[in-house]
């Protein structure tokens, strides 16, 4: 057990504080406000960029679809994470992590060469087209149909919970194109434009009062058969392909570590009676017991990272970081609430308001979070299955779809 | 960066705990607790042959000096295994103090002897976690008086190490005190009632010097604690798991039953943080000690809460089997519920954890 980093690493992160140092007032958001829309795209194009020509952004994408082309080492991307966050410089991007590695991992030499290099420049964004109103957990019932017609897939049907929909260029979508085959080998993965004719985009407010996800309605929409990831029918294993890479975004314990510390800020400038809110022994003690538990999941960060950096499977401790995470930020939100009395019900921009009312905003937000990418039931079974060998529920449950 | 269990460490966690498996089965501790017996002698032999009571004592007093977070992986195998035998007292607070405060003498005198199992340690530390029924103890001119209530290790040892409130620690013969079995839930772990009265006693000089080494001694208490939990939890989710893959009703095992299922799961979501928790506080006692006052008030008060919950839910998953004593899963219910109280309990050492903090 060494927790200091060895001298390359060391090395690499003085380095790239240096980076940093000479660069940082060319990031958006530090280069200024007074551009336009059109402007604003431009330096963040422009920072993305310089980002991947010097390593630090799509750091492991081979250099022929425009990343960096560097090894995959776990340590660097941690040291970048972990650097971007203390200059509060916005990181680059790696195009989208979900659908980069899964074209990367099973498209086409011809898919590559025409998604990933736009993705990377931020050129070509991306929403998610999997949930439906009838196929949320069960996710591979999906009805959403295509049939073929003559050189284009022509699919109908409705997909629920599709964040930045209103904004996105592309969707990478799930569709059932063989209705006979059983549910989970009867799913294709399709790529294609949300410009296409017959998409239909409606927002959808959430209880934050935020229109974060869309209703997205396919009419007739023709897709070129030649855009699918993968085979026919196999569609189930190559988006199992990028949930893989979705939940390894949620729960991230320094996200925690970070709200641990303005918990604290806030409970040390407010006041009841006159009196401190931390110094008030009740509250607390509340935020002594979710600081033991942020530790705790800052500790197994490291362990997962260890692990990931001897190229060894992380088993248990990443299984349960989506479950704990979110939970974990969603106890952080509801402290403050509390302490906060009546100022902590205060919203839409209220007099009194307190943190631009973002403890409200994060405390439903993580509601939606701990529902979201599976819930935390599904993860509950699948720490149970996969991770502890607990067996399925019995096939006859199953067969109701 | 590398915050795995090297080799070394893994070798050390693996040869304790299939030791204990083979010699210290619930049967044997069944045998050893019936008569409120809190060391089995037959392990004696085996455990000091793997150098565990010289894991921290340096080795030119004849430890093996492995450090703590191996005492820590050695608690946490002694904590699975129920093993009715003193550790976190006699061979980890001991030594830590005599070797940082003893005298030239002390150390030369008492090292070796507590690596080879000769001697053993009672810790009486009760004026410095929160005292309950006893009398304050003073000290002067080599005599101590007062009394302690539960000793750590201290039905069969040879000496206490006994502290005051101004944190000076003073090394006692034991023969030479009233002791008085204390009987708690926990049958596997020995806690006694001490009486000093103008007991000859001799002061481990550093603690006078600097009264921060008793501060320290907790902490390595406390962290040797939460390892003993996270074994003892760790043994009752292995056995849930296994309950649940085996046992049948309405015609499916009963682990494919989500209500137990999600039990076992939110058992492991909850207690594999713990592990990751326990390394770091022990590893930061040598490695950065700055660190380690709070993150062992953090891992003595996680663990105690962890284990709570583990310890509940398991006997739950094992139905009214678990509540029996045929099953025996009680032994770790118990151990874990004893741990939550002992060197500080969770409420105590979060107030400290935020007193350390500036809160």
């Amino acid at each position: 057990m060494d927790l200091e980093y060895s001298a390359e690493y060391e090395q690499y992160r003085q380095d790239l504080r240096k980076f940093l140092d000479e660069n940082k007032h060319r990031s958006p958001g530090m280069a200024g406000t007074a551009f336009t829309g059109e402007e604003r795209e431009q330096i963040a194009r422009d920072w993305q960029a310089l980002l991947i020509e010097n390593g630090y952004a799509a750091r492991t994408i081979p250099k022929e679809y425009g990343g960096a082309g560097q090894e995959p080492d776990p340590l660097k991307a941690h040291i970048i994470a972990e650097e971007f966050a203390r200059y509060r410089v916005r990181p680059g991007h790696s195009g989208d992590n979900r659908l980069v590695p899964t074209v990367l991992d099973l498209g086409t030499e011809e898919q590559k060469r025409w998604l990933v290099p736009p993705t990377l420049r931020g050129e070509m964004t991306w929403c998610q087209g999997y949930s439906e109103p009838q196929s949320g957990s069960d996710l591979a019932s999906l009805s959403t149909r295509a049939h073929v017609d003559g050189d284009d897939f022509v699919i109908n049907g409705q997909k629920i919970w599709t964040s930045g929909a209103q904004r996105a260029d592309m969707i990478f979508c799930l569709v059932r194109t063989e209705p006979d085959a059983p549910k989970h080998q009867g799913i294709s993965y399709l790529v294609f434009s949300m410009k296409t004719p017959g998409i239909d985009v409606r927002p959808l407010v959430t209880m934050t009062g935020e229109a974060t996800f869309n209703e997205v309605f396919f009419t007739d929409v023709r897709v070129p058969t030649t855009q699918i990831i993968g085979k026919r029918g196999e569609g189930w294993f190559v988006a199992n392909n990028t949930l893989k890479y979705e939940r390894e975004g949620l729960g991230d314990p320094n996200q925690a570590e970070g709200r641990l510390r303005e918990v604290v800020a806030i409970m040390e400038r407010e006041t009841v009676d006159g009196q401190r809110i931390i110094d008030n022994p009740v509250y607390r003690d509340r935020l002594l017991r979710l600081q033991g538990q942020v530790l705790a999941m800052k500790y197994n960060s490291m362990r997962i990272l260890t692990s990931r950096s001897k190229g060894e499977e992380p088993g248990l401790p990443r299984w349960i970081v989506k479950l704990q995470g979110c939970e974990l930020n969603h106890q952080l939100a509801g402290l403050v609430i509390d302490a906060l009395g009546e100022l902590g019900t205060l919203y839409y921009n209220s007099p009194l308001l307190r943190d631009r009312g973002m403890w409200q905003q994060r405390y439903m937000m993580d509601l939606g979070l701990i529902i979201g990418g599976g819930t935390a039931q599904i993860q509950k079974n699948i720490i149970g299955e996969r991770a502890l060998g607990l067996p399925k529920e019995p096939k006859y449950a199953q067969a109701s779809s | 960066m590398d915050f795995a269990l090297s080799e070394e460490q893994q070798f050390l966690q693996s040869t304790v705990s299939d030791y204990l498996a083979a010699n210290c089965t619930l049967d044997r501790v069944r045998e050893c607790v019936k008569d409120f017996q809190t060391t089995d002698p037959n392990l004696t032999e085996g455990l000091v042959a793997l150098g565990v009571p010289g894991v921290v004592i340096p080795e030119e007093f004849g430890g093996t000096e492995l450090g703590y977070l191996e005492a820590a992986l050695i608690a946490e195998a002694l904590g699975g295994a129920i093993a009715p035998f003193p550790f976190i007292g006699t061979s980890v607070i001991a030594p830590f103090l005599i070797t940082r405060a003893g005298s030239d003498e002390q150390r030369t005198s008492l090292l070796p002897k507590i690596a080879t199992g000769e001697i053993q340690f009672g810790i009486a530390f009760t004026e410095s976690i929160g005292r309950r029924v006893s009398n304050p103890t003073q000290a002067s001119d080599g005599r101590i008086s007062g009394e302690q209530t539960f000793v750590i290790d201290g039905s069969d040892c040879e000496l206490l190490l006994v502290a005051t409130e101004s944190g000076a620690v003073y090394v006692v013969e034991s023969p030479a005190v009233e002791r008085e079995e204390l009987k708690s839930i926990d049958r596997t772990r020995s806690l006694t009632k001490v009486k000093l009265d103008n007991t000859p006693c001799e002061v481990l000089p550093g603690t006078v010097d600097d009264p921060s080494l008793l501060s320290n001694a907790l902490d390595i208490g406390r962290i040797m604690i939460a390892a003993d939990t996270l074994g003892a939890a760790q043994t009752m989710l292995n056995k849930s798991v296994e309950y649940a893959g085996e046992r049948k009703q309405f015609n499916r095992v009963i682990g494919s039953f989500q209500a137990v299922k999600h039990m076992c799961a939110e058992m492991a979501a909850e207690l594999e943080p713990c592990r990751s928790l326990v390394w770091y506080a022990a590893h930061s006692v040598l490695a950065i000690p700055t660190e380690t006052h709070v993150v062992a008030c953090h891992a003595k008060a996680h663990l105690s809460e962890v284990g709570q919950f583990v310890a509940r839910k398991a006997t739950e998953v094992h139905g009214g089997m678990g509540f029996t004593d045929l099953l025996g899963l009680h032994y770790w219910f118990k151990r874990i519920g004893l741990n939550r109280q002992l060197l500080g309990t969770p409420d105590q050492v979060r107030e400290e954890a935020a007193l350390a903090q500036g809160w």
